[in-house]
């Protein structure tokens, strides 16, 4: 039932230090096509930077990233991203274009349709988040939820083979979290790779099929959410789910 | 009672007011705008080079934008526009055969308003949340097009009050070309009222500019404020659905 061409991805070995600061240290990360990955762990983990270094918005200093079993590192880095959308926690809509433009800016430049077929594009993609209607605003009159859900048709009309969200959730107000989490749950369930890092421990547990557990730059844990939260191992992943749940 | 009339006569004498108004109508406002508007725009595209040379991940431009910045901000302008007015005068007239130091007073006000415009520019560019390049990027933007299309044209709203500042200094500092000695009707607003003044022996015609002066810069000013205040408040916003539901939630969590 799955209606996107996804594609899997794996992180070998991943390391990245600014200055002698070590983010990463050794990250190896396989998430299955059609998987729904979490990433949880404490603030300065390295979550958010792994998201980074896997769609090289951020270059590893070491390690290897591959997308549908081949490597991407040789390819431009701009084209891995075409291929990995990306939503974060702070939206980061384009103020200066209108909702509307803001989904098909990309499709124009990019996906290089032209301007007619990119606005039928973005009103059909702004339609599934439930903001078609919205299309001719600007983001700043929308509420957060309304925007991280722009944002989340914004990514998905570049037709990404895996999706990746930043504490999507976060900023927003907790009365809007629900609308953008039933949004990613619909999309998990319709077959989307993805790569959620989150502090929802309701989806973690709930929706994502696989559960990823960093602490200083590492893995500490991976497996089933079945695994990690009824069943952890370590204990720093006991003290972590003892603080947050 | 004598000393108002006289300071009246210094400064208000109709007869030479009258005098002066054809002929700062005929060219002197026409050259005052001539050269704030050229140099203006020559300020704008150096300007943007400069900002974006003050931005680079390269140090060797930055450093040039530097450099270059911090000796035209730091010179008076009359010491630029004499030094380049007739400094390369010579030359200027070697290569293009106009002996009128006309353009090069352009030049020396562009130059100069160059380095400042630049600093707005690069103020405003880097003003922009980091975000913005991040999601362009993420979409599949390389960093050139992500900063062409997403963070230089918000950086450039955002310092639109700043830029009309700009334009008024250049409107006032446009005076000083005065000291290059131009022919009759290359002279501006200042230049004529100062000419009629020091042949009549009396200041009214120095008024006469100055009134010129601010029926250009007042409404100028006026529009700096507005559009800043237009910047900062943003037209009236209608307050969504689940925007204001947010908002009764809040006050019954309390």
């Amino acid at each position: 039932m799955s209606q996107f061409e996804s594609g899997s991805l794996t992180g070998k070995n991943l390391h990245l230090a600014f200055g002698s600061n070590k983010v990463l240290r050794g990250i190896d990360l396989h998430v299955e096509k059609g998987t729904a990955a979490s990433v949880i762990g404490p603030s300065g983990s390295g979550k958010s930077t792994l998201l980074r270094v896997m769609n090289r918005l951020i270059e590893p200093d070491q390690g290897d990233i591959l997308l549908d079993g081949r490597s991407v590192l040789k390819d431009s880095p701009d084209e891995l991203r075409r291929r990995i959308g990306m939503v974060f926690q702070q939206f980061n809509l384009f103020p200066h274009k209108t909702v509307g433009e803001n989904v098909a800016f990309a499709l124009r430049r990019l996906r290089k349709l032209s301007r007619d077929e990119a606005w039928t594009e973005a009103l059909a993609q702004l339609d599934k988040v439930g903001l078609k209607h919205k299309a001719e605003v600007r983001p700043a009159t929308l509420s957060g939820g309304q925007q991280q859900r722009v944002a989340i048709a914004r990514a998905l009309a570049m037709q990404p083979e895996v999706m990746f969200f930043d504490e999507a959730t976060s900023a927003l107000d907790p009365e809007l979290v629900k609308g953008v989490l039933a949004l990613m749950t619909d999309l998990a369930k319709e077959g989307m790779t993805m790569v959620v890092v989150t502090h929802e421990m309701g989806f973690s547990r709930n929706v994502s099929n696989q559960v990823v557990f960093m602490d200083g730059g590492v893995v500490v844990e991976n497996g089933s959410p079945d695994q990690l939260f009824t069943d952890p191992q370590t204990d720093r992943l006991k003290t972590f789910l003892s603080d947050v749940l | 009672m004598d000393a108002w009339s006289r300071l009246a006569d210094t400064f208000l004498n109709w007869k030479y007011i009258a005098e002066v108004v054809p002929t700062m109508l005929s060219y002197g406002l026409l050259n005052t705008l001539v050269l704030a508007v050229c140099s203006a725009a020559i300020g704008m595209v150096l300007g943007i080079v400069l900002a974006l040379m003050g931005i680079s991940r390269n140090p060797v431009p930055r450093w040039i934008a530097r450099i270059y910045t911090d000796i035209f901000r730091g010179l008076p302008a009359v010491l630029v526009i004499l030094v380049i007015g007739l400094g390369f005068g010579p030359i200027f007239k070697d290569l293009t055969g106009l002996s009128s130091p006309y353009p090069l007073a352009i030049i020396a006000l562009g130059l100069m308003a160059a380095a400042y415009t630049g600093e707005i520019f690069r103020s405003g560019i880097q003003s922009v949340d980091k975000g913005q390049l991040e999601a362009a990027r993420a979409l599949g933007f390389g960093y050139g097009p992500s900063m062409r299309s997403i963070v230089v044209p918000q950086g450039i709203r955002r310092v639109l009050p700043a830029l009309m500042n700009q334009f008024i200094a250049l409107i006032k500092d446009s005076s000083l070309v005065f000291t290059l000695g131009l022919m009759t009707r290359e002279r501006e607003l200042f230049q004529i009222g100062q000419d009629f003044a020091s042949n009549n022996g009396n200041l009214s015609t120095l008024v006469a500019a100055a009134i010129f002066y601010l029926v250009l810069t007042i409404p100028l000013t006026h529009l700096v404020n507005y559009l800043d205040n237009r910047l900062r408040t943003g037209k009236a916003q209608k307050a969504e659905p689940d925007e204001a539901a947010a908002v009764i939630g809040k006050g019954s969590h309390a």
